[in-house]
């Protein structure tokens, strides 16, 4: 499977899911170059889910334009797959059936199918379980069976909304080492959202800090890191560092709205960066 | 028969010591033998007591060895045969209309909440009407006998079939659907690929307690009317006071039901992908 990736460009986005509700984000701009990894990282709530949906077609925009490689975004297509939270593999379907279902919505003959749900069963290392149901998988395969089933359709883009919050520490970190390199060696995009900064660091080509009510892209940070990225490398640590002291900032921030000066309540002094040792969610 | 089950017991007694699955299934198979011979011996006991009784032993032929002496009969002149395959016929077309009509019903009590509450009591209503009482409308409305059978046997099954449908589609995972839309599905994939093979179980289930319900109705909807199938056999051997061909195709009713049954069962089974814990 060779693929690549695609150059993305949102301009002016703006959501409100009804005419009642507030505006969910205004005016976010993003641009990316084929093949890079953005990580959006945002508290809950800021509108990280919301965004993802709409560039992947599975949610209608109020103003502004989602283009990949020029061409606007006006539904679901298998150059742009995204990845849940939940696997949600569809238990009747053994893992390969799982993975291959988008090729067969697409009408491909079974042969075809079969070759290619092995490659992508090579990638996720998943090879052996090809016959297995998929009730049997731990929560971790469950999710690889996901990214399988994602990365079968050769999108140029994958989209990832929290895809390891529910995994333990373990499984997430080789996880996302197998995401990145695999996004890598396709030479494909990836847009993730999460809320955890270390994940940033370690998965991202740059991280863009999503706060505020309505949401806004405050902060571009750029991570110029190589591969594998190890938690304990000092480089690793200081853009941790870097980008917790950004996400204080944009929380802190007189611009913020009433849902950011409610978390200064609580709130201890602003950390030092340096001496958070562990994981920290945000 | 019993020699060969004996024989199948024996044989999965031997092998009961390498395996605990052997021992088990020898087990079920042994309860399920005696179980059936209990069930013989009560009824042989019965017509026994029938036939000491100078009172009743006109009707001594309700026993167990003039029923099994009336079958060869009634298969040699085709009476069994061609009461199976009406009353087959029947049943048939009156659950594959129940099928076409219920599933979609089903669907739509799952998906729509409009029709879900705008037919709930109307539902409840007609499906509380016993379906024998719908047989002299039936009667009136439908130009043949056999028509007005399978109207009767439809609407007993349209029900189980709707109901289990409905509440098969309740437990669907919304986000299959989110899913499948994102990796390219069409409406028709929705249907074909994601919602039937999720509900399959549920719609079994379904059909088979509308077999379950579709045989209880078929049977006395035949004493009227037609002049053929299981009903009609068993009023014709009452008439003619050939008690042994009675109670011969009473026996016929209860085997045919009981592997239509079993039928359904293993079917269910196969398209079950309830993990059971
Ligand atoms: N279907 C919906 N209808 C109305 N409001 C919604 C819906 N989904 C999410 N929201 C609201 O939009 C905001 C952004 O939600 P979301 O994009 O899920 O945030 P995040 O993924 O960053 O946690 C939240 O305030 C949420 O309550
Ligand atoms: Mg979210």
């Amino acid at each position: 499977m060779a693929v690549r990736g695609v150059n993305i460009k949102i301009e002016d986005l703006t959501h409100r899911y009804s005419s009642r509700s507030p505006v969910t984000f205004d005016k976010v701009n993003v641009e990316a170059q084929a093949g890079e990894a953005l990580v959006i990282i945002g508290r809950s709530g800021c509108g990280k889910s919301t965004l993802l949906h709409i560039v992947a077609g599975l949610l209608g925009k109020t103003s502004g334009s989602v283009r990949l490689d020029d061409k606007e975004v006006t539904g679901p297509s298998s150059r742009w797959v995204m990845m849940f939270q939940a696997p949600h593999l569809f238990p009747w379907m053994k893992v390969s059936q799982n993975v291959g279902v988008g090729l067969s919505f697409a009408g491909w003959p079974e042969k075809k199918i079969r070759e290619r749900v092995a490659e992508a069963l090579a990638l996720v290392h998943l090879e052996e379980y090809a016959d297995n149901n998929v009730q049997d998988l731990s929560g971790g395969q469950q999710q690889r069976v996901a990214l399988a089933r994602s990365l079968v359709m050769e999108p140029e883009l994958l989209l990832l909304d929290e895809p390891f919050s529910a995994l333990d520490a373990f499984t997430r970190a080789a996880l996302q080492r197998d995401v990145r390199s695999i996004g890598k060696e396709l030479g494909i995009n990836l847009v993730m959202v999460t809320h955890d900064i270390d994940e940033a660091v370690l998965m991202a080509d740059r991280a863009l800090v999503m706060a505020g009510a309505p949401g806004k892209i405050v902060h571009d940070l750029r991570v110029d890191l190589p591969d594998p990225r190890e938690r304990q490398d000092p480089a690793v640590q200081a853009t941790r560092s870097r980008l917790m002291q950004i996400f204080h900032d944009a929380a802190h921030a007189p611009s913020g709205s009433s849902s950011g000066s409610e978390a200064d309540n609580g709130d201890p002094p602003a950390t030092e960066p340096e001496s958070v040792g562990i994981k920290q969610h945000v | 028969m019993s020699n060969g089950a004996a024989t199948e017991v024996v044989e999965v007694a031997t092998q009961s010591q390498s395996s605990r699955a052997f021992q088990s299934a020898g087990r079920r198979l042994f309860n399920w033998v005696a179980g059936l011979a209990i069930l013989f011996g009560l009824w042989w006991i019965g017509g026994y007591l029938i036939y000491i009784n100078p009172d009743t032993t006109t009707f001594a032929d309700f026993g167990p060895i003039p029923t099994f002496e009336a079958f060869p009969i009634l298969w040699e002149d085709g009476t069994i045969q061609a009461a199976v395959s009406a009353s087959g016929y029947r049943l048939g077309i009156g659950l594959l209309i129940a099928i076409c009509v219920g599933v979609p019903i089903g669907i739509l009590l799952g998906r729509s909440r409009t029709f879900r509450e705008l037919s709930n009591s109307p539902f409840q209503l007609l499906r509380m009407i016993s379906p024998l009482s719908w047989e002299p409308i039936a009667v009136i409305v439908f130009v043949t006998w056999n028509q007005a059978i399978i109207f009767l046997i439809a609407i007993a099954a349209v029900w189980p079939v709707a109901f289990s449908t409905a509440a098969g589609l309740a437990k669907v995972d919304p986000a299959w659907f989110k899913v499948a839309k994102n990796l390219g599905a069409k409406p028709w994939h929705m249907i074909s690929k994601i919602i039937l093979p999720a509900i399959a179980f549920d719609i079994l289930t379904g059909i088979r307690l509308a077999l379950g319900v579709a045989w209880i109705v078929l049977v006395p909807a035949e004493f009227l009317g037609v002049t053929s199938g299981l009903g009609y056999s068993i009023e014709d051997a009452r008439e003619t006071l050939s008690y042994n061909h009675l109670t011969a195709m009473v026996l016929v009713i209860g085997v045919l039901g009981y592997l239509l049954d079993s039928t359904c069962a293993m079917a269910i089974k196969r398209f079950s992908w309830h993990r059971q814990t």
